[in-house]
């Protein structure tokens, strides 16, 4: 599954062979994250938040599992169990913060992890599964990351739940009953608070399960490259380790700076105030807004504010926000041209610097406004670009673009010069 | 082939309809704005609300540390003022030892509080005073009590308060001091502005009618121990700081916590930036 040059496992210790024999655990790890594994000699530092993604959620599993000792998911008391965590608990505040600052740069290292997909069009063959699986495991972070909010039952756990849960009302028919029996009740209290429990819970382990398939199949192809141009041959690549290694331990470092500079110094700088407040039925906060992470999702789904033909707003405003994820799943197949990296694309290019990217901080910064003049309308004219790029302007960008010529190899773009490389070959593009 | 065709076709479709939507309710909102010739009304809690004002504290910053004199003060504020009517109930008085009172101290505080017990001889719910781990008690016996005693507003509980407010230090102690008569520009700009019967002006509160009466009004209202002047000013500063600590007592430790880990894991990332550059020298990259 590895190119014809990886380098072999051969322990020489007597406690690894015997490890090799009867568990090849240490050649798994070997050929996953040693050097075993080749790797395009020309990665940037955008291809670091892979392994930062993997280990912001471990850190969230292991403060999770912590928090949920001294926790209860009761709705009389689990507001007051958080104050214990962050009063009483022996460091119970700095898991706290950890954890809920952790889903932040989870979240953080995730979208650029993405945006990196989406600039260097990672998604494309041979490398659709790995992009499906890793739709996948944002929807489930999405999902995780809502549970979890709601579990201090603070007035935005609550009326977030309240929001989010009402979504599916808005289905038609089948709608009420739906958001009846997903709360297990008419409205969020201890029965959805326990279940929302049980599955926060349960899922991270489930990403980790779809992350480890993420893993499989990325090791099939390989990763993609800045170049865009696939391997070659034996010079184009470089050991996982050490070259990596190193690389992603620099990474890590920057990450953890910034991450607890944040938890230490800045605690409740991403978090919302209305969240202190307890949960409280009869009292709805001026402004409701999600965690910032969902932002620009939120904008998508507030910006459908008449109902169009016979479908109502609210109904319209939920699909749109649903596809506007469901999307990324048809990229590959909507996206068809032959060069991946945007480098080398000018049309794409200057649709994705001057369009999507403009698009997405409008929407972001419009989802964490009030809804109000002009944000709604700002946010209306995002949203039309948004799908107006990913459903129509990419298929046929895709199609018309002259992409700009390619590299031979990876090891010319690196190198300059490789002696491989024929001459004329250079202009056109070598995939 | 055509397969593939299909799927962009019926993605340029899809993307034209959620486009048509949107455009259409984006229209739908222009053409009302165009209606009524502006973007959005003006309103009196738009226009003359204010942002707190912002005043040093002693724990600021990434060094801040606690001012104990300062929060013994505003504990007298709170304990002789605010507790009239604001429960505190997230806080132990055995918590109060981290203000600097001695055990003998908070035991004696404790001892003077009446908290809810049980008779050990009838099994009756009864009071008793305090002891250190005991919370501190609520002023009204429930919700009920507390809205039917403050003209159906309940006074929220202050643990979290300043955790609770956008700026929440800067924002209790400016609301405190915020009291004062409604604007005469109000007035003139907002003709139909009327607070509710109950309602106090105060521009740093929301909506700008706070239904808490002005709490701290004269100079040595609150005896300081220390000699310092109770300016209505002091008292609030001092209670709003008393009001962080309540929040979050761990604040000064939280600091203190985060340098020691900030430099180890510069230190960590400055030797393996280092390893990096060392050994991808190997592999002689143009651009490294």
């Amino acid at each position: 599954m590895s190119f014809p040059w990886a380098k072999e496992y051969t322990p020489t210790n007597p406690v690894m062979k015997f490890f090799d024999e009867k568990l090849p655990l240490p050649r798994l790890v070997y050929n996953a994250i040693g050097a075993g594994y080749p790797v395009p000699r020309n990665l940037s530092y955008f291809w670091n938040f892979g392994v930062l993604a993997g280990f912001f959620l471990v850190l969230q599993i292991v403060t999770g599992v912590i928090l949920a000792m001294h926790y209860a998911a009761n709705a009389q008391v689990a507001f007051a169990t958080t104050e214990h965590i962050m009063r009483d608990v022996n460091w119970g505040w700095m898991m706290r913060y950890a954890h809920a600052n952790g889903a932040s740069f989870f979240f953080i290292v995730v979208y650029l992890h993405i945006f990196r997909g989406f600039f260097y069009s990672s998604y494309k063959a041979p490398r659709e599964m790995i992009w499906l699986l890793g739709v996948v495991i944002f929807l489930l972070m999405m999902a995780t990351a809502f549970m979890g909010y709601v579990l201090p039952w603070g007035q935005m756990s609550f009326w977030g739940a309240k929001v989010i849960t009402g979504l599916f009302g808005a289905i038609p028919l089948v709608g009420e009953p739906i958001q009846v029996w997903l709360l297990g009740g008419y409205a969020p209290d201890n029965a959805a608070l326990n279940r929302f429990f049980s599955l926060h819970f349960l899922l991270p382990f489930v990403i980790a399960g779809v992350v480890i398939l993420h893993i499989w199949a990325l090791h099939i192809p390989g990763s993609s490259n800045p170049t865009g141009v696939e391997v070659k041959q034996e010079s184009d690549t470089l050991p996982f380790h050490p070259y990596y290694t190193a690389k992603d331990g620099f990474g890590l470092g920057v990450a953890l700076l910034l991450y607890f500079g944040l938890v230490f110094f800045l605690p409740n700088y991403l978090g919302h105030p209305d969240n202190y407040i307890e949960a409280n039925p009869l009292s709805t906060p001026a402004h409701i807004v999600p965690e910032w992470y969902f932002w620009p999702f939120y904008a998508i789904l507030r910006a459908f504010t008449a109902d169009f033909f016979f479908i109502p707003a609210k109904l319209m405003g939920v699909l749109a926000m649903f596809s506007a994820i469901l999307v990324w799943f048809f990229l590959p197949w909507l996206d068809k041209s032959p060069v991946r990296s945007g480098h080398y694309r000018p049309l794409f290019r200057k649709f994705f610097w001057f369009g999507l990217i403009p698009a997405m901080a409008v929407l972001f910064y419009c989802g964490g406004a009030p809804a109000e003049e002009p944000f709604v309308m700002l946010s209306q004219i995002a949203t039309a670009y948004y799908f107006l790029h990913f459903l129509v302007i990419l298929p046929i960008v895709s199609q018309v673009e002259k992409p700009e010529p390619l590299p031979y190899s990876i090891t010319e773009a690196v190198l300059g010069s490789d002696d491989k490389a024929v001459l004329g070959e250079n202009a056109k593009p070598a995939v | 082939m055509s397969k593939l065709l299909s799927i962009r076709l019926v993605g340029i479709l899809v993307g034209v309809f959620f486009v048509l939507a949107v455009l259409w309710a984006f229209l739908t909102g222009a053409f009302a704005v165009i209606q009524e010739g502006e973007l959005k009304p003006a309103t009196a809690e738009h226009e003359f609300h204010e942002h707190p004002n912002q005043y040093a504290w002693s724990f600021d910053g990434p060094f801040g540390k606690w001012d104990t004199q300062q929060l013994q003060r505003g504990f007298k504020v709170y304990n002789e003022v605010c507790s009239a009517c604001h429960s505190l109930k997230y806080v132990a008085f055995r918590d109060l030892e981290a203000l600097g009172y001695d055990e003998s101290q908070v035991k004696a505080f404790a001892a003077s509080k009446q908290v809810p017990g049980v008779d050990p001889q009838t099994g009756e719910a009864t009071t008793r005073p305090g002891l250190p781990t005991d919370y501190f008690p609520s002023p009204y016996p429930n919700a009920v009590a507390a809205a039917a005693a403050n003209n159906n507003a309940i006074p929220p509980d202050l643990s979290l308060i300043t955790k609770a407010r956008h700026d929440g230090s800067n924002y209790v102690a400016s609301l405190l001091t915020g009291y004062r008569e409604v604007p005469a520009e109000l007035k003139k700009e907002f003709p139909d502005f009327a607070l509710s019967p109950t309602g106090h002006y105060n521009p740093y509160f929301a909506n700008l009618g706070l239904a808490m009466a002005p709490p701290l009004t004269t100079a040595g209202q609150v005896t300081f121990d220390d000699g310092t002047e109770a300016t209505v000013e002091q008292m609030a500063k001092d209670v709003a700081a008393f009001l962080t600590w309540t929040a979050e007592p761990q604040l000064v430790k939280r600091k203190q916590t985060g340098w020691p880990v900030l430099i180890f894991l510069l230190f960590a990332t400055v030797l393996a930036y280092l390893s990096k550059k060392q050994i991808w020298a190997a592999a002689k990259r143009k651009d490294d």
